[in-house]
């Protein structure tokens, strides 16, 4: 209970280590959560975050080193047992049941709902998070979950998290639980986070937008190579000095470009509108923005269907794609790093019909170097990659196609703070060759940094901003104008 | 919020569209099959592929596939015209066990990450051989009382009508409305995320495999109850058919998006799409190819819903 001044840890974890086969995923990790506070946890992507959280969660059971449990040494985890003390988790990707409807994975999630009129039940533990969560949500509990957006998914599973049958929730791991959330949903768990904490609860939120973290966290453990480098309480750290923990460069402040005059440059892609058409010139970032869902998604699927061929492949293709959801469109699970960087260019790695393995190396090694994969082989499978990892070989793949227009659904999703910056050097330079870059984005700094924005609202483009236009208070303008009339 | 139709319901709309369109077809090429006696022998033999349809629709529940249906449908056959005749409770043992056999089936494939397709395929060639060993030739006898329920005849609506109707419930009651239902569905949905809400996916598979089995035996004694006798290879075309019943019925190979009811819609498709062609008057050798025809047809118009729904939603 909240009210002596230091209670003792809900949870703790002491040198805590375990290793995937010659990966250390931990190596000598300490850390506690006590009740009634927000644990902020920063990292690198590989730093050992999610190894933690599947610890806590039951999941994984260290090979060295104690998890206490209340002050009880924990000998064989266990989910069920990690559930009944009320540790409740949401997860980096999406993980409801896509063909249940909202109550059914209610019912997963809850096992001690069971019996006559389990429906029912259901729906009032749901419908009463996700009220109290997101008030004015719009979410059909009768839904299939498949048939809503990501951001509602993510909502779902949010206010699941939160949500109370016979045990309550007493500590709640938020693992980037904003990353498709725009500003407001986001804002709103937030606020449900710090409401948690004040009523005794315990959270352990990690994200990669530094300001929500301090913000929110009361205390900041900074993970580096399965271990914990720094932990102070947030008001002692700023932006500034949260970057340089994670050993990242920071980014000079008005990262954004100089504004490039590309007006005279040719046009590659056009969409005619009669209110506002879309062009891309070469060379250009053009941004997609706008609250989540709002049919950036689809512009971009659009583009791309015009642009590639239908039926048989284009000698020439004009565009690449970079998908956003990784699992559930970009990798193929099951092959190797190389297989899945060389498959958008394999037409031009291929001599009579056979794919040139020779070629195929060569290439994947140029780029590995380029965009630094981290992979001592990159004949590895695909999923032994960190998922920001993941996501620099999609990257990969894009570029290393000869299209001239590359078209990015939201790519940096869950991508640690370093890799964000070394793509967006590798996006700047591209573009600087000639390129063009088609980014739908989530995330205002990003939307910044390109030369021109087209914001959406419900499914079609309502403003263009250029250059110095493009700036966080316009694009909010435009997102919501005219909701008010 | 705009009012727009739910997904499941245009999944349900295609197969019922196609049965009713051949139940006109039919009913237009031979008026008289328009009485109870003509429905009853229309969809008589529908009865059997719809409950080994349904049995195929829990595997698929849990992105497996069985390719064993047939042949293990053709061995509760057998044991059904030989020991469930002569001796009952042997025979009733002898069918508890096969149940308990699927079952472990799905606990292996679960627990040793085998294909689906593989496992089963194996297991068609033990169960057709048990079959051959327990009916070397085709014979044996229907248990009287199997026997008087397939052929009961039901005021105003014909036994394989009601049949179907509660065959159709019972499933989805199970698989749509209980608990157990609901995890089988979760299991083909996201697996890990079963695991993580701290339920075991293996039990939720071998349930799903013991309740395939379960209906597949009860096709094996629906089966011998309209034909009187069994042979070994009697329902070897259940495999295939089954399979088809689902997907027509706007199941999914993966995904665990399944629907009993539109299952057994599926199945009363393919059975009466047989006797279309034979109304037609089409050779037996043209009918299993112009039945993937109607079935090429159906699958073409879910597509094209599906695609119009996306539309919808999206515009």
């Amino acid at each position: 209970m909240p009210d002596s001044p230091s209670p003792s840890p809900l949870v703790e974890l002491e040198d805590a280590r375990l290793r995937f086969g010659v990966v250390k995923a931990l190596d000598g990790a300490t850390l506690h959560v006590r009740p009634g506070e927000c644990l902020g946890l920063v990292g690198h992507n590989g730093a050992g975050k999610s190894t933690v959280v599947n610890i806590l969660n039951g999941a994984l059971t260290p090979d060295e080193g104690v998890l206490r449990r209340d002050g009880q040494t924990v000998h064989r985890n266990d989910i069920n047992d990690a559930r009944a003390h009320g540790t409740r988790c949401v997860f980096q990707e999406l993980s409801l049941c896509p063909n249940l409807t909202v109550i059914e994975n209610t019912r997963i999630v809850h096992r001690d709902l069971g019996g006559f009129g389990w429906r029912k039940r259901a729906r009032q533990i749901i419908e009463d998070s996700l009220n109290r969560i997101f008030p004015g949500h719009h979410i059909d509990s009768q839904a299939t979950v498949g048939s809503l957006s990501i951001a509602q998914r993510q909502m779902v599973e949010i206010a699941m998290a939160f949500s109370e049958s016979s045990t309550r929730p007493r500590l709640v791991i938020l693992d980037e639980p904003t990353s498709s959330l725009d500003a407001t949903l986001a804002g709103q768990m937030l606020a449900q986070v710090r409401r948690f904490v004040q009523a005794g609860g315990s959270v352990i939120l990690i994200s990669h937008i530094l300001h929500e973290i301090l913000s929110t966290a009361d205390r900041i453990i900074v993970m580096k190579d399965g271990r914990v480098s720094v932990e102070r309480p947030a008001g002692d750290f700023t932006t500034q000095s949260l970057f340089e923990a994670m050993g990242s460069v920071a980014p000079e402040e008005g990262v954004t470009q100089q504004a490039r005059n590309l007006s005279q440059a040719p046009v590659v892609l056009k969409v005619p509108h009669p209110t506002v058409p879309f062009t891309a010139r070469r060379g250009e970032l053009v941004g997609l923005t706008g609250l989540s869902g709002h049919g950036q998604s689809e512009m971009l699927i659009d583009l791309f269907r015009q642009h590639s061929g239908n039926w048989l492949p284009h000698r020439n293709p004009t565009v690449a794609f970079v998908a956003g959801d990784r699992r559930l469109n970009g990798i193929f699970h099951l092959w190797s790093i190389l297989e899945n960087f060389a498959i958008a260019a394999l037409g031009d790695l291929t001599r009579r019909g056979f794919v040139d393995d020779a070629a195929v190396r060569e290439r994947g090694a140029a780029w590995q170097r380029r965009i630094e994969i981290r992979t001592q082989d990159m004949n590895q499978p695909i999923l032994s990659l960190s998922g920001g990892n993941q996501q620099k070989v999609l990257f990969a793949r894009a570029l290393g196609t000869r299209a001239p227009v590359v078209l990015m659904d939201d790519p940096m999703r869950g991508v640690d703070v370093g890799t964000k910056q070394e793509v967006y050097r590798i996006i700047r330079e591209e573009a600087a060759a000639g390129r063009t870059f088609i980014w739908y984005s989530t995330e205002m700094e990003e939307v910044c940094l390109c030369d021109r924005v087209y914001v959406f609202r419900e499914g079609a483009i309502v403003a263009e901003l250029a250059g110095s236009e493009v700036n966080e208070n316009n694009i909010l303008a435009a997102s919501f104008e005219g909701e008010a009339a | 919020m705009s009012l727009r139709i739910p997904v499941d319901t245009i999944r349900l709309a295609v197969p019922v569209l196609a049965l009713s369109a051949l139940l006109i077809a039919v009913f237009w090429l031979q008026p008289r099959a328009m009485s109870y006696l003509g429905l009853n022998l229309l969809f008589n033999l529908a009865v059997p592929i719809a409950l080994a349809t349904v049995a195929q629709m829990f595997i698929l529940a849990v992105n497996d596939l069985d390719l064993s249906m047939g042949a293990f449908v053709s061995f509760a056959a057998c044991v059904t015209a030989t020991f469930l005749h002569s001796s009952p409770l042997l025979g009733a043992l002898i069918l508890a066990a096969a149940v308990a056999v699927y079952a472990a089936m799905g606990a292996i494939i679960h627990l040793r990450n085998l294909p689906s397709i593989v496992v089963t395929l194996g297991m068609s060639f033990v169960w057709t051989g048990i079959a051959v060993l327990l009916l070397p030739a085709p014979g044996g006898a229907a248990p009287a009382w199997v026997r008087s329920l397939m052929t009961a005849k039901p005021p105003l609506v014909p036994m394989a009508i009601v049949a179907s109707v509660v065959i159709a419930l019972v499933t989805h009651l199970i698989l749509m409305r209980t608990s157990l239902g609901v995890l089988i569905r979760a299991v083909g949905g996201n697996q890990q995320s079963v695991a993580r809400a701290g339920w075991s996916p293996l039990l939720a598979k071998a349930a799903a495999y013991a309740l395939a089995g379960t209906f597949a035996v009860l096709a094996g004694i629906a089966l011998v109850g309209l034909t009187t006798s069994a042979d070994a290879n009697i329902a070897l075309r259940y495999t295939l058919l089954s399979i088809a019943g689902v997907i027509l019925g706007g199941g999914e190979f993966v995904g665990g998006r399944v629907s009993p009811v539109g299952a057994v819609i599926g199945a009363l498709t393919l059975a009466l799409a047989g006797s279309f062609l034979s109304f037609l008057r089409i050779s037996p050798d043209w009918q299993i190819g112009a039945q993937g025809a109607i079935l090429v047809i159906v699958l073409a118009l879910r597509l094209f819903l599906n695609k119009l729904e996306r539309q919808e939603r999206g515009g």
